[in-house]
């Protein structure tokens, strides 16, 4: 059946069949970062519970509703816990809502997932393609009538980008979701995204935007307040590309900023902006935590805990965006503050406070616990007198009595803190060990993740079956670790993320660090007002403030422009030259060159003659009067040329300027001839008088060797000078 | 039953995505599911009524779990249980006296009278609802005392089993089953002619050159008014546009369409120009039993308003919006917040969203409520397709559609099954 529809699309490509094709989607079940580690090292990103909901219902349930027939899930790591999970759903079971998995071990990218997918060749159409980790409630119509329109017309273009405004934070340089600060350029009538950068160097405050980008496109907008959804609208070419491309690992790095940089497949990608609806992907734990509370202040409607969209639980929405599931046990003196969930079964001891925190189903919370921007997941032994500020605590935790977490701190699985034991901040603390390998960043991403699973999962077998005694035994031999009767392993942080740690982690951003980066960037901005290159640390870098930063790379790229200019104009002339292109056309062809470069005419003067010399000076000559004699005759032959740049004296006296230069420089063979070529030019009216005694008199206090030529030209002068005289 | 299961899940479905806008688009739905459930259902010989109720209810739990905040579709379930238990009631009936055959054809003889092609109580009541004419307490009182005399569903279904073995089992089994369905089809006509009939009464309320003020914009209204136009009145609409929807904006285009004289203006300012109207008529989500009305938001203060210049606050509401649950029962859950987006944008505000502040939680909170209480105190009438009501003649008008048995039995006993 694939088959034969297969054939009919590609025989008919008409509107018609591509419409009843059933929309696809590739959803990726795993994110191929090691973000949400030691979380991930046991159970799949999309798995986890955000709202108490596993993350990949949100980007399901998102599709089913926006029209979607058929999803290919890409499972990778953990796969079988993904696959086991979807089997058990009502995914399953949905009529109209095709659910497939695709598994595979050795993909370590994104980029080898769609190899993967283009490999099955299960894609007969346009695309969505996103990742389990993204909660949305967009409406898909538009953007994929926009995708189809322009495919129709231009069939280059094969994705279509889905982004939101969210301001960045212009202290940090990250949004609101943890991100990176991140720049596009977007052709404002076509949408056509033209620039991606996400790796700024905010350091010097200034990016680097290639010319030809300004000099193409006549209108063009510079955003930083964009958000990229990571919801793209995918043509099926774009498997292929991924697959030509066999080194495009990530979508946005290699995939986008390559094509963006590729002109000689001139393949194009556009964007399409969402106002009134939401989109956003769970990247690190900061959006993990910003997203939760967006759901919870209902930004994500449908998609909200007391609306039953994927088989949750029913919960009740109370006064202050209170939201409780049916069972909960809660004490009379307990106090639970507003945009609070608390899941089904939950029980609250006395005088606990829980503010702006998610809980889960089957917890047991004490007395006196303080709870407070913290998400905790489904049964949680949580004894008295704890502390919790802004953490994750993952199933099955126990914290003993008086245990304090700190700001940031993660717990992954069946981890349990000792008695008054406190975690210090940003710490993550996990059954596993951490994994040995150098952590380095980039490579880390891509490289080694197949490894660490492989070898994580042999750990996990081992930590599952000695998780009973694991008690026993590691209460003595980590009792320094975690306080007494603690289980875990408290991960050390690596070099130099430690710096980043604040960045990503669940915690708010600590009063003093950012005191500490406006300092920093107060001073940075000083230095580089003074360079005059500084981006406006406010952020909004819209058209105006644009203008600057262009100009300011005009002005550096001056020296370069002028000589790309002169060769384009010398291979215009030469064109000319050798097709007989009539003078008329040529003078087109310059001034539109002209205006490009933004010069004046008297830079084309200079440019035409000095490709006429070249000209002449090419054509073969065995001596000086031959090489006269074609110069002349160049001078005569397009004459009418150079005239029509020649209205002024200004722009003569540049003709011989550039004259003068090129008999020093490039054509020494002309600097005997100079004075006889300047007589041609002067009889054939190119140059008159005024200009050569102009010329003459600026030359008057320079030095002696720049004088060569006056005193070569000197009787010709002389000549005019007594002619004037003459006449006066 | 795999085939009303898929339908079943399918509606779950769209209820649960919030995919139906309107409360008559999902009575008329609502409806034509359980028809398709009824005529799906497989009964027995003995207890067909009993049957029936236990699968009207398994579904409909689940559809009023689906969007609790549709009282609409939990209407419509307890409608149709009440039909049923009429219909077993009617057939019971007919069967006691069955004994001898001729009073059976005298029942005929009375359908046939009455130009109805179906005999059966809830048709004759629909019948006598749909000329307008509430039904007389004498009816009312009438049947009292059967429904008395067989409070329990299964008690009289046992009386129905105990007496139907004298009759043609095979005529009654179809027999309940095809005058449910018939009386269903009664209901689905009923809703989706309610626009109808609440117009046809219009001109006896707008009045020549009278000045009506709407807020938002609710297809009765826009019927009613219409109907009141087509009749030669001239009047002119104040429309107040319902802030964060703007669906004002939609109604005024409309009623310019249809020719009325049409002034639009914000929310606001309802206050200010209420003193020049002559009338309020707005539209209903539900209509409780104690004849408070659950509305788009932002009526309770045009009603306040209304009050205070001492100017009829009419609502209109076809009969499937008469929920007989009264709006203190926790069952009722009265509101349902929206996306905050629809007020304002996300992205200008973002910064204000910014959750990193030291309390983790933003200093902005956006609530958007879709619905406001109007308590029956400020409700001067009533128009339904029966006709106009005071508020307090509400809970009368509920005890003729919906049996009481089903008000409360509805969730709970079937948990418990």
């Amino acid at each position: 059946m694939g088959a034969q529809k297969k054939g009919a699309t590609r025989v008919s490509e008409d509107a018609d069949a591509l419409s009843r094709q059933p929309l696809q989607a590739v959803l990726l079940a795993d994110s191929f970062a090691t973000k949400f580690r030691p979380i991930t090292l046991e159970r799949p990103k999309v798995l986890l519970p955000l709202v108490n909901v596993p993350m990949i219902n949100y980007t399901l349930a998102w599709l089913e509703s926006a029209g979607v027939e058929e999803v290919f899930v890409f499972c990778c790591a953990h796969s079988r816990q993904v696959i086991d999970y979807l089997e058990n759903s009502e995914w399953y079971s949905q009529p109209n809502f095709l659910v497939r998995t695709i598994q595979s071990h050795d993909s370590v990218s994104a980029g080898d997932a769609l190899r993967v997918i283009y490999e099955r060749n299960v894609i007969h159409g346009d695309f969505v393609l996103i990742s389990g980790d993204t909660v949305s409630n967009m409406l898909l119509t538009q953007a994929l009538q926009e995708h189809k329109e322009r495919k129709k017309k231009d069939n280059n273009a094969v994705m279509t980008m889905i982004i939101k405004r969210s301001k960045p934070s212009p202290i940090t340089h990250q949004s609101r979701l943890g991100t990176d600060e991140l720049f596009m350029a977007i052709d404002t009538s076509t949408k056509q995204l033209l620039y991606f950068e996400d790796k700024a160097d905010h350091s010097r405050g200034t990016i680097s935007l290639d010319k030809t980008l300004l000099a193409e496109n006549p209108s063009i907008v510079l955003h930083n307040d964009k958000q990229d959804c990571y919801i793209d609208i995918c043509s099926p070419e774009v498997l292929s590309l991924f697959t030509d491309n066999f080194d495009y690992q990530h979508l946005r790095r290699h995939f986008v900023k390559g094509l963006l940089l590729d002109d000689i497949m001139g393949y194009k990608i556009y964007t399409h902006e969402i106002h009134s609806s939401y989109a956003a992907r769970i990247d690190n734990y900061r959006s993990y935590d910003i997203v939760s509370k967006d759901i919870i202040q209902r930004w994500t409607y449908p998609y909200v805990p007391d609306v039953k969209f994927c088989g949750n639980r029913a919960t009740k929405l109370e006064r202050q965006g209170m939201y409780r599931a049916s069972e909960i046990v809660q004490s009379c003196s307990s106090q639970i503050g507003p945009f609070t969930v608390i899941g089904n079964g939950t029980k609250i001891g006395n005088d606990t406070k829980v503010s702006n925190s998610v809980i889960g189903e089957g917890c047991t919370i004490g007395s006196n616990v303080s709870i407070e921007g913290s998400y905790i997941w489904d049964n949680v032994t949580i004894e008295d007198g704890c502390e919790l500020r802004h953490v994750i605590v993952c199933d099955w935790v126990i914290l003993k009595a008086g245990a304090v977490l700190k700001p940031g701190v993660v717990l992954s699985f069946k981890v349990v803190i000792g008695q008054g034991f406190v975690v210090p901040a940003y710490s993550k603390v996990s059954l596993l060990q951490q994994p040995t390998v150098e952590d380095s960043d980039e490579e880390l991403e891509y490289v080694d993740n197949s490894s660490g699973t492989v070898e994580i999962s042999s750990i996990r077998g081992t930590a599952d079956k000695l998780n009973g005694e694991m008690t026993s035994q590691s209460s003595e031999t980590h009792e320094s670790e975690l306080g007494s009767g603690g289980v875990g392993y408290i991960w050390s942080i690596c070099e130099g993320g430690h710096e980043e740690e604040w960045r990503h982690s669940i915690a708010p951003i600590p009063a003093d660090k950012l005191a500490e980066i406006t300092q920093t960037t107060d001073d940075d901005h000083e230095l580089l007002t003074q360079d005059g290159t500084a981006l406006p640390p406010s952020g909004e870098l819209k058209s105006d403030s644009f203008s600057n930063l262009s100009e300011d790379d005009e002005m550096e790229d001056s020296k370069d422009d002028s000589a790309y200019f002169e060769k384009e104009v010398e291979a215009t002339f030469l064109r000319a030259v050798h097709e007989n292109v009539k003078v008329e056309h040529v003078i087109l062809e310059v001034n539109s060159l002209r205006l490009s470069y933004n010069m004046t005419s008297s830079d084309c003067a200079g440019a035409i003659f000095y490709s006429m010399m070249k000209l002449s000076l090419e054509t073969p000559h065995a001596s000086a009067s031959e090489l006269l004699q074609s110069a002349t005759n160049v001078i005569s032959t397009w004459q009418r040329l150079l005239k029509s740049y020649l209205p002024e004296t200004d722009e003569q006296i540049e003709v011989i300027l550039k004259f003068e230069e090129m008999c020093l420089e490039s054509g020494k063979e002309f600097s005997p001839l100079f004075a006889l070529i300047l007589q041609h030019l002067y009889d054939k009216d190119l140059i008159e008088e005024d200009a050569i005694l102009t010329w003459a008199n600026e030359k008057e206090g320079a030095d002696e060797s720049d004088k060569v030529f006056v005193k070569q030209a000197e009787k010709f002068i002389q000549v005019r000078n007594n002619v004037n005289i003459f006449y006066s | 039953m795999p085939d009303t299961q898929a339908l079943v899940n399918e509606f779950l479905n769209k209820l649960k995505k919030r995919k139906i806008e309107g409360s008559q688009a999902t009575a008329r739905q609502t409806a034509e599911l359980l028809r398709s459930v009824i005529s799906q259902q497989r009964v027995p010989y003995t207890n067909q009524a009993g049957a029936l109720i236990d699968a009207m209810k398994v579904v409909g739990e689940q559809l009023i779990a689906a969007n609790p905040v549709e009282l609409a579709v939990g209407n419509i379930v307890r409608r149709v249980l009440h039909i049923i238990r009429e219909e077993d009631l009617s057939l019971t009936s007919a069967a006691i006296s069955g004994m001898n055959f001729s009073s059976v054809s005298d029942d005929d003889d009375d359908g046939d009278r009455d130009d109805r092609p179906v005999l059966s109580a809830a048709a004759v009541a629909a019948a006598a609802r749909s000329t307008l004419r509430p039904p007389s307490l004498h009816t009312l009182l009438e049947d009292m005392p059967d429904s008395a005399a067989v409070p329990h569903t299964s008690s009289s279904g046992g009386d129905s089993e105990g007496k139907s073995k004298s009759a043609d089992k095979s005529t009654i089994t179809r027999k309940l089953k095809h005058d449910v369905i018939e009386a269903v089809n009664e209901l689905i006509q009923d809703i989706t002619t309610c626009h109808e009939q609440i117009a046809e009464q219009a001109v006896e309320h707008i009045h020549q050159n009278e000045v009506i003020l709407t807020l938002g914009s609710s297809r009765t209204v826009l019927e009613f008014l219409c109907a009141a136009k087509e009749k030669k009145r001239s009047f002119r609409v104040f429309v107040a546009e319902g802030a964060p929807r703007y669906q004002g904006h939609l109604l005024a285009k409309e009623l310019v369409a249809r020719g009325l004289q049409t002034t639009l203006i914000t929310d606001s300012a309802v206050f200010a120009m209420i003193s020049r109207v002559n009338m309020v008529i707005v539209g209903a989500h539900v209509v409780m039993a104690n004849g408070g009305v659950i509305a788009p938001v932002g009526l309770n203060m045009v009603a306040l308003a209304a009050q205070k210049h001492a100017v009829p606050f009419v609502v209109l509401a076809g009969s499937h919006k008469l929920c007989p649950l009264y709006p203190h029962n926790p069952e009722v859950l009265l509101n349902e917040l929206r996306s905050p987006s629809e007020l304002l944008d996300f992205g200008e505000f973002s910064d204000c969203m910014d959750f990193r502040s030291d309390t983790g939680s933003p200093l902005l909170h956006v609530v958007n409520p879709t619905f406001d209480y109007v308590p029956p105190k400020l409700v001067s009438l009533f128009i339904t397709d029966t006709g106009g009501h005071n508020p307090s003649y509400m809970y009368r008008l509920i005890a003729d559609y919906y049996s009481a048995d089903d008000l409360v039995i509805q969730r709970k006993p079937t948990t418990g099954n």
